[in-house]
């Protein structure tokens, strides 16, 4: 009898895997845990919950599909209220991109409103600044490997690299988790990249009693480690929702089911 | 401004300040300086103008007497692969396309409307502060803008000078050590005096991922910057990009205003031309004005103008005088002066002892061995191209570019019986100097060439340069042959 209902358990959980699996093909869980950001200090840890998470960017392909059934986002129907005159300026027309551009290149020129909505369809949502950061911490061998000298300076020659948004999706090696492309493609739209305040004089920020008052000391001789993130972080103080710029695209991601 | 709001405050509280303030106005204060500022807030502006934008080391057309005039700057900001010296390049950041940015010329007074473009393909966000604002953050804060973005914001000019501008956007010292600085100028009422040229030039430092003349692209090294160890210091963004063909000019007679800024973003410049006195130096590119200066100070965000009357003939050498930068790293411009010599100003016959300039690479004084070695190459054609990086690195600055030398100086290479006659011997100079007289094409030199530390493949790529320049004897030199004279030591 109790052998029986172990099998069946067994059998249970086989089946949950299966289904799960299938169901979340291109996401990858991401095992939750606590973390010191860019802005941390030691008493700041942040953390962070289990979720999924896209493998990849949201592809150009992807995109047209997505407007062709949502058509209030395409091209010409847009509210600008949600996305200003640059939104999928590189498109011909409402459903197909210009001839110079792939369609398994990272989407760009898409808006936050945009980006929050094509998640929202997917049964999904962007990640918050601390979920993108945590999983973008890691290299191919480590979860955290900000403290590794190649690390950081991978992310920085990208930093310095032109016209990387025209390569198409997944040509980055898999990380720890195996996300691909979150360094070295695109920068990504998360869902509250505007909460750290940077006035964009980021000289002053050193004396607001903001969360970059201590980014901004944490870029000392010690602490080369964040140089690459507080680029990160500038990049987003820099931007509005509206805004749809020609190096920035998205993926999303998704909470754990609650069992 | 701040000191006599300073006064007031000690005299008066502040319901009284401004009834102080329009007295003060009113008698003519005896302080110039805060009277000319006064005035130029209340300076009205009449018209529109586009400003002329000039890369360096040109600047646009004195503002003369015209009045003031709300400015239009248009100032796009780009981020563009160029070239650091020969073989080696990086990603510089610009304001308009070149290091340093755009020259900015204003005049007390004039409102100024500017307009900061983000290019939509740049990677970052950037700003501006210009010095020359008085307002939070030079302009930082009212300028912060996205890829594909413009920011507009403006302001009057109210101070007379020369003033540095830069991006400050984090990581500002990346920004800044990436190209992001140039200079503005606020000309006083009715213009600076008039001279007869007018030349920017603006030091900087970088610190590349590789070693100093390293080829190929290399990356910034944030490690080096904090430390402070600069792997170049060059005026105007690149090694020679103010030598030979690109130097500035002048005729005998002339009077050579020089707006000289210094972006850092950590070295202090010691600015001096050889051969030459500064008749006048706006200290720090503001009122004070100096005379008969030598070498001049210049920190890292700031700037200074430097005149001077040129006398005589010939080629001055403008320098970052902590020597090793100008010589070493690349702080070395020039100004080609030409005109009728005048030999009781000076006699003549070019001696240079102590300035010998001494080419980009690391010297040793004669003996010693090993060098780094290279890659060995494949074709002629490579060893020539290779040949003549490593020459304008290394001879260059005593041989010259045409291999002409310098009369009872530098012996010449090109079409030389001294190199001709001995491949062995001239494979050995190169390898460990050589100190004496010695007789080419007829003219005796007595002079100094130091060893030069290059590996054997780029003692054989220069030489084979050489004996293939000039109306030379086309001889190839191998490796083989370089390490057959180091072993027979």
């Amino acid at each position: 009898m109790f052998k029986k209902t172990y099998i069946l358990f067994g059998i249970a959980f086989l089946l949950q895997t299966v289904v799960f699996g299938q169901t979340n093909k291109d996401m990858l869980h991401i095992q939750g845990g606590s973390y010191i950001p860019l802005y941390g200090r030691d008493s700041v840890l942040v953390k962070v919950n289990d979720f999924f998470m896209d493998k990849l960017p949201v592809t150009n392909q992807q995109y047209v599909d997505f407007v062709k059934q949502y058509p209030e986002w395409q091209k010409s129907k847009v509210k600008r209220l949600f996305a200003d005159e640059m939104y999928l300026i590189n498109w011909k027309n409402d459903t197909i991109l210009n001839h110079t551009e792939r369609l398994e290149s990272p989407i760009t020129y898409v808006s936050w409103f945009a980006a929050s909505k094509y998640c929202e369809c997917q049964g999904k949502r962007l990640p918050t600044v601390d979920e993108w950061e945590y999983v973008a911490m890691a290299d191919e061998e480590l979860a955290d490997a900000r403290v590794k000298k190649t690390y950081n300076e991978k992310i920085l020659s990208w930093y310095e690299a032109p016209r990387t948004n025209t390569y198409e999706v997944g040509r980055n090696p898999e990380n720890f988790w195996g996300v691909k492309d979150l360094h070295g493609l695109v920068w990504e739209w998360t869902s509250d990249f505007n909460s750290i305040l940077i006035t964009g004089e980021s000289r002053k920020d050193v004396d607001k009693d903001t969360n970059l008052f201590c980014g901004s000391a944490a870029v000392g001789a010690t602490d080369l480690m964040n140089y690459a993130a507080f680029m990160r972080y500038a990049f987003r103080g820099s931007i509005t929702a509206r805004y749809n710029i020609k190096n920035l695209g998205f993926r999303c991601v998704q909470d754990m089911p609650i069992e | 401004m701040k000191t006599k709001q300073h006064f007031l405050t000690l005299c008066f509280n502040c319901r009284q300040a401004f009834i102080a303030f329009a007295f003060i106005t009113l008698t003519a204060c005896s302080n110039k300086n805060k009277k000319e500022q006064i005035q130029a807030v209340d300076i009205p502006v009449n018209r529109e103008m586009i400003a002329e934008l000039t890369a360096p080391p040109h600047v646009p057309t004195p503002v003369g007497r015209r009045k003031a005039k709300k400015l239009i700057v248009d100032m796009e900001i780009l981020e563009e692969e160029g070239e650091m010296t020969n073989g080696v390049s990086y990603v510089y950041w610009t304001f308009g396309g070149s290091v340093p940015g755009s020259f900015i010329r204003t005049r007390v007074g004039d409102e100024v409307e500017f307009h900061l473009k983000n290019h939509p393909d740049n990677k970052l966000p950037h700003n501006i502060d210009l010095h020359a604002v008085n307002g939070p953050g030079g302009g930082a804060e009212s300028s912060f803008v996205a890829p594909g973005h413009e920011k507009v914001f403006s302001f009057k000019v109210l101070n007379p000078g020369l003033f540095v501008y830069h991006c400050a956007t984090a990581p500002v010292g990346m920004h800044i050590a990436n190209g992001m600085y140039g200079l503005i100028l606020v000309e006083p009422e009715g213009g600076l005096p008039l001279v007869d040229k007018e030349y920017y030039l603006m030091q900087g430092d970088f610190y590349t991922k590789g070693a100093h003349g390293e080829r190929g692209l290399q990356a910034f090294d944030m490690q080096k910057a904090i430390d402070e160890k600069a792997d170049y210091v060059v005026f105007n963004g690149k090694v020679g990009a103010l030598t030979g063909d690109n130097a500035i000019t002048a005729n005998v007679g002339e009077t050579v205003r020089l707006f000289v800024g210094n972006g850092g973003p950590n070295l202090v410049s010691s600015f001096h031309v050889i051969g030459e006195i500064f008749d006048k130096v706006h200290v720090e590119g503001g009122d004070l004005i100096n005379m008969n200066v030598q070498t001049t100070l210049i920190p890292a965000g700031g700037a200074a103008i430097v005149e001077f009357k040129v006398e005589v003939p010939g080629t001055f050498i403008m320098v970052d005088h902590s020597i090793f930068r100008a010589f070493n790293k690349g702080a070395l411009g020039m100004l080609k002066v030409e005109g009728e010599e005048d030999k009781k100003i000076y006699s003549g016959e070019l001696r240079d002892d102590i300035y010998l300039p001494e080419g980009g690479g690391i010297q040793t004084m004669p003996v010693g061995d090993s060098v780094v070695e290279e890659v060995p190459l494949q074709s002629l054609e490579e060893q020539l191209e290779r040949g003549k990086q490593a020459y304008m690195q290394t001879c260059f600055a005593c041989h010259q570019s045409e291999g002409q030398g310098i009369p009872s100086a530098f012996p010449p290479l090109a079409n030389s019986d001294f190199l001709n006659a001995d491949v062995n011997r001239a494979i050995g100079i190169v390898l460990n100097g050589l100190t004496g007289e010695i007789t080419v094409n007829g003219e005796t030199y007595n002079s100094v060439m130091t060893r030069q530390s290059l590996s054997p493949s780029e003692v054989a790529n220069v030489l084979t340069y050489v004996y293939n320049s000039w109306g030379n004897s086309k001889k190839v030199v191998t490796t083989e042959m370089v390490e057959k004279v180091i072993n027979q030591k």
